[in-house]
């Protein structure tokens, strides 16, 4: 028995639907449900941009307004991945320039942009609203200045943490004069200095403008300027917070602040003078977001301003603030749900701040609603872990980076096998883990065991055969992105659980004992997967298979084997002869 | 078999494990591989038999994928408590992976003494400890230790230009890393100009960044094993005229120019990225090299 609904009315019912979980699950129900769903699909994500060839996406889904695209793998952010890796935006601009003209939004990270993609963006897309630039790299402020002067509804212009080749600051000059429709400006991963009066031009013609982010080049006697013409904003990202002391510019300051009575998230801070930071005090309240990790200040200092922030949830800072430090956050920041801490100096001999496993634990206890932690640390214990993991079960994504690798239980001198074992068994919503430290194989049995909802995995100088891999790749069942490096995880644990890449988006496996012969094998019998090798020094095939590969990225895609590789990375595919091995 | 993936979602149908089953049943030699399916660890008696007794050689002559194919048990892995001789029936298999892969993976085991506190070769590793590039950029004590020692030093050997700056640079230092890149090796590196002040501890630094032989990480990998063997070890020697190599770079407006032209404070404010470059084939280019 088959009836019809109109179109429109399914339609409109698949309009509610915004995940793309929902999405694809409503579009295996039948033939024409498929049909109709892909005609008002309007956001896709694509989480690697070569699982999929942009024809395939346009093919299927004709109407997209807004793309969402990650590139590289994210050990490319630590310099793992070489030069000329890929990820390169202009296919992807050259097809949707052509078939999206309609496309509004584009967000991308670890890609490679150029000037000339930016430039066929600004000129393709009438109607083009977003674009955001996360860890990318590639273009100029020229591109940049394409954008200003050809998206005429720009609502958003978001840098964050690219590699911009920076030019000069011209390119903010070309938002023509009659532009107003700026809402979030994220300059602050620029270098240039760009025209102040042109910056206050422009916020002062924005009324709708939300988010500013300044870069280092802007000087803090300037802010009040531009914050007296933004008192809507809710996000701030300051330039330098450094000048020389005077009171007039400290108390010109304090006062544009004092007009900010939106203002919910503070960033930017570069190298902070503590006689500045009073000015800040009037909006500490309604701050729930406070970067302060380029902030160099005393831990007292530190605990003055956030002590205030009684409805912070997000609070990022460097190691100066201390343990004592993060007893004070535990007190006063009951709403706190993500913290992260950087080091001031990583790579000094001895600790320079008394930063320990304590202040850890500390915010664990305190902080109710914690659920999302980064922290460096010099020393931690088993017990430890075990605390913070019976104090938040609700963790939900926990990065630990001891920095020293292979570091022991400073008390024990044990692994760290069950504090890590404790966090993944009490915290059964734990979706992200970055493990650190001395670890055997046993925490690995512990995560196969109990990380039901792990989805993403980093591990480094840990584990000490193959069983390790096995049980994870064998035990996460949620596991989408695994990275690996430095590990004595072999072929084994690999080829016996083949199947379970085509689950997952990518493995990334450097310096482990992979060998050559076992990428290959696992190229040709897995044609769903593009299994890439990266190595430097000269073909693999100049070696014996049982050689281990440098470097290893294995994805799942339906675009089959790419073309764009530069000449260290091999492709194992069906082509290659089983004489080999 | 045309599947599909949904951009975003999971894999549509089942049929990986049939796939595999096909394409299994078409190896040459006939062995079936079952890579991924039915393994159990432990439990299941059958199967194991057959990958304890054989040396798991991955290179070895075709057909001996079928030990690494087959269900293995627990006993095909070393003990997970660290005596790992223990087990006398894995330790024979583990044992062999382990000497192939010694002398590449250097990987470390429980049995290694712990790490003396403090640094241990942190700062030599790549990527280690895991913090992104432009907050690294930002370290006002980036490399505390070895920055004051080299300040020392380079204060000394620059007296003549730039002693007070470099004084003023260790007081309120921030990094200044660019690229470097050296002809015919895709893995570029970076340097912190902003630990130099001149640039003879520039081209030195260089020298021992780009020189076969100088430690990328706690283990050696296969580039170096193959460039200690091969007969690469001079230095490169930079600035020197008769150098076969010339350091070049790219400047704010996009040109390449000769390093060492202008004063070093000058350098810093224009300088984009580095490359180093063959001599000969700098000479086709549009500066002349002397």
């Amino acid at each position: 028995m088959a009836y019809s609904f109109p179109e429109e009315v399914l339609e409109h019912v698949f309009s509610f639907l915004s995940s793309d979980k929902d999405r694809n699950a409503v579009s295996l129900v039948c033939k024409s449900w498929y049909e109709i769903e892909r005609w008002c699909r309007r956001r896709i994500f694509v989480g690697n941009c070569y699982a999929v060839a942009p024809e395939i996406v346009i093919r299927r889904f004709p109407e997209v307004r807004e793309l969402e695209m990650k590139g590289k793998p994210h050990f490319a952010d630590f310099n793992l991945v070489p030069e000329g890796w890929g990820a390169y935006l202009d296919p992807w601009i050259s097809a949707m320039s052509v078939a999206y003209p309609f496309l509004e939004e584009i967000k991308l990270k670890r890609m490679v942009v150029t000037d000339d993609s930016l430039e066929l963006i600004s000129k393709s897309f009438k109607n083009f609203k977003v674009l955001v630039l996360s860890s990318c790299e590639g273009f100029t402020t020229d591109g940049l200045a394409s954008i200003a002067a050809n998206c005429r509804n720009l609502r958003e212009l978001d840098l964050r943490e690219s590699e911009v080749f920076d030019l000069n600051g011209h390119w903010l000059s070309h938002f023509p004069d009659n532009y107003t429709s700026l809402v979030s400006l994220n300059m602050s991963c620029l270098h240039s200095e760009v025209n102040l009066s042109t910056l206050e031009r422009l916020v002062a013609r924005s009324p709708n403008l939300k988010t500013l982010r300044l870069n280092r080049a802007v000087p803090l006697e300037k802010l009040p300027n531009l914050l007296r013409r933004a008192p809507q904003l809710v996000d701030l990202g300051t330039g330098v917070y450094s000048a020389e002391i005077r009171s007039d510019t400290f108390s010109n300051l304090t006062e544009a602040f004092s007009t900010c009575k939106q203002l919910e998230g503070l960033s930017g801070l570069w190298d902070v003078v503590q006689a500045y930071l009073p000015a800040l005090y009037s909006v500490c309240s309604g701050i729930t977001s406070l970067n302060l990790s380029y902030a160099t200040i005393q831990s007292s200092d530190l605990v003055k301003l956030v002590g205030q922030c009684r409805n912070l949830q997000r609070l990022w800072v460097q190691d100066y603030i201390e343990d004592s430090g993060l007893e004070a956050v535990a007190e006063s920041c009951k709403d706190l749900q993500e913290l992260r801490v950087f080091p001031s100096d990583p790579f000094g001999e001895e600790p320079n701040v008394s930063l320990t496993e304590r202040g850890l634990v500390s915010v664990s206890e305190g902080c109710p609603k914690l659920q999302s932690v980064l922290y460096f640390c010099r020393q931690m214990s088993n017990t430890a872990l075990i605390a913070i993991a019976r104090n938040r079960p609700k963790m939900i994504r926990f990065r630990l980076c001891i920095i020293e690798p292979r570091a022991r239980d400073y008390i024990t001198l044990e692994p760290l096998d069950t504090g890590f074992g404790a966090i993944v068994e009490k915290c059964k919503d734990l979706r992200r883990l970055s493990l650190s430290g001395l670890l055997t194989d046993r925490v690995f049995d512990y995560i196969g065991t109990h990380a039901k909802k792990l989805e993403m995995l980093s591990i480094a100088f840990a584990g000490d055969s193959d069983l390790g891999l096995h049980h994870v790749l064998s035990g996460c069942e949620s596991l989408r992105k695994l990275e690996i490096r430095d590990c004595p995880f072999g072929d084994k644990a690999l080829l016996a659980n083949a199947a379970k890449l085509e689950t997952m988006r990518s493995l990334w496996m450097s310096s482990c004992s992979v060998s050559y012969g076992a990428c290959k094998l696992l190229g040709q019998k897995m044609p769903m997967l593009n299994v890439e090798v990266i190595d430097e020094s000269g073909h693999p095939d100049s070696r014996p298979d049982s050689w281990p590969v440098e470097k290893l990225y294995i994805y799942r895609t339906v675009a089959g084997r790419r073309l764009d590789m530069p000449d260290y990375i091999w492709k194992m595919d069906e082509d290659k002869e089983l004489e080999y091995s | 078999m045309q599947r599909e993936v949904i951009p975003g979602g999971g894999v549509i149908g089942g049929g990986s494990m049939s796939a595999l089953s096909e394409e299994s049943s078409s190896y040459p030699d006939g062995s079936e591989l079952e890579l991924g399916l039915g393994l159990s660890l432990g439990c299941s008696g059958g199967g194991g038999g057959k990958g304890k007794s054989k040396t798991p050689s991955v290179a070895a002559a075709g057909g001996s994928w079928d030990q690494f194919a087959r269900i293995l048990t627990a006993d095909d892995f070393p003990s997970v408590i660290s005596d790992k001789d223990s087990s006398s029936s894995s330790s024979s298999s583990s044992s062999t992976i382990k000497a192939k892969n010694n002398g590449f993976c250097g990987s470390k085991r429980t049995a290694e003494p712990s790490s003396p506190p403090g640094r241990s070769g942190v700062s030599q590793v790549v990527g280690w400890p895991p913090i992104k590039a432009h907050r690294m950029n930002s370290l006002v004590n980036h490399s505390k230790i070895p920055a004051v020692e080299e300040f020392t030093s380079t204060v000394d050997k620059c007296k003549n230009e730039n002693t007070n700056i470099a004084v003023e640079k260790r007081l309120s230092r921030t990094s200044f890393f660019i690229k470097v890149n050296m002809e015919r090796i895709p893995i570029g590196r970076k340097v912190d100009l902003n630990a130099h002040s001149c640039y003879e501890t520039l081209a030195r630094k260089l020298d021992d960044m780009f020189r076969p032989g100088a430690a990328v990480g706690p283990r050696r990998s296969i580039l170096e094993e193959q460039a200690a063997m091969a007969d690469m070890r001079c230095p490169v020697r930079l600035l020197d005229e008769s150098s076969e190599f010339v350091l070049i770079y790219e400047d704010k407006e996009g040109d390449w120019m000769l390093v060492g032209d202008v004063p070093w404070q000058m350098f810093l404010s224009t300088v984009r990225r580095l490359k180093i470059m063959k001599t000969s084939e700098a000479n086709g280019l549009a500066f002349a090299v002397e």
